[in-house]
């Protein structure tokens, strides 16, 4: 599964795009993949929200998040 | 109706103000967010944008899909620069033209509000000896 990032995640994970692999313990919901990023870049915890966009739609915390998806993480928007 | 949605390099005001023209229009009403120059007393040397670029054109849509079916409007444009920008150069750029000038101003209102809330769009503030993703911590 690819993850891919965008301004300060992108930063903080030090690459636009990470794979995860198959593995016991993957996430499978949008929640799952917040807390496992969050655990693993102590960093992320700290902005001001964090959403996940599934298939370039924002999704909920309960959304399920499969293989062929285009998961991506969206740190706080600041267009304009 | 027209309808424009667009990531650009540079956004030129003079074309989005011809594509918002309409006969049937009395009223175009268009808002530009420029480079301020100081942020908290503190200079700002430029501004630059990054987008998801697929998912920011999906939310423009859902925008101006909103903006249609609130007001009677003849052409709406949401344009949004990326990359490098300098002091008093246009960022971003939304417009609505409609018979009457109440449903315009109130549009674009609605238009760069609502993109400020949900498009997938950051800003990194350029500061001499510093540079810093906007909004990102609390």
């Amino acid at each position: 599964m690819d993850i891919l990032f965008f301004g300060i995640t992108k930063d903080i994970v030090g690459a636009a795009q990470i794979q995860l692999l198959e593995e016991k313990g993957k996430p499978t919901t949008v929640a799952s993949l917040k807390s496992f990023l969050c655990q693993k870049y102590p960093e992320m915890a700290k902005l001001s929200s964090l959403a996940v966009a599934v298939n370039s739609a924002y999704a909920q915390e309960d959304t399920p998040i499969n293989n062929n998806d285009e998961v991506a993480i969206i740190p706080p928007v600041s267009g304009g | 109706m027209i309808k424009i949605l667009s990531i650009v390099d540079t956004i030129d005001p003079g074309t989005v103000y011809a594509a918002l023209a309409h006969p049937k229009s009395g009223g175009i009403c268009v808002f530009v967010g420029t480079v301020r120059e100081f942020t908290d007393e503190q200079q700002v040397v430029g501004l630059e944008f990054e987008t998801y670029e697929k998912m920011a054109l999906k939310e423009m849509d859902k925008i101006a899909e909103e903006a249609i079916a609130k007001w009677q409007l003849n052409n709406v444009v949401i344009q949004h620069a990326v990359g490098k920008k300098g002091v008093m150069e246009p960022v971003v750029i939304v417009g609505a033209s409609s018979a009457h000038r109440p449903e315009c101003f109130e549009a674009c209102r609605f238009l760069i509000d609502t993109l400020k809330a949900t498009v997938p769009i950051w800003k990194k503030e350029m500061f001499k000896d510093k540079s810093v993703w906007v909004s990102a911590h609390p």
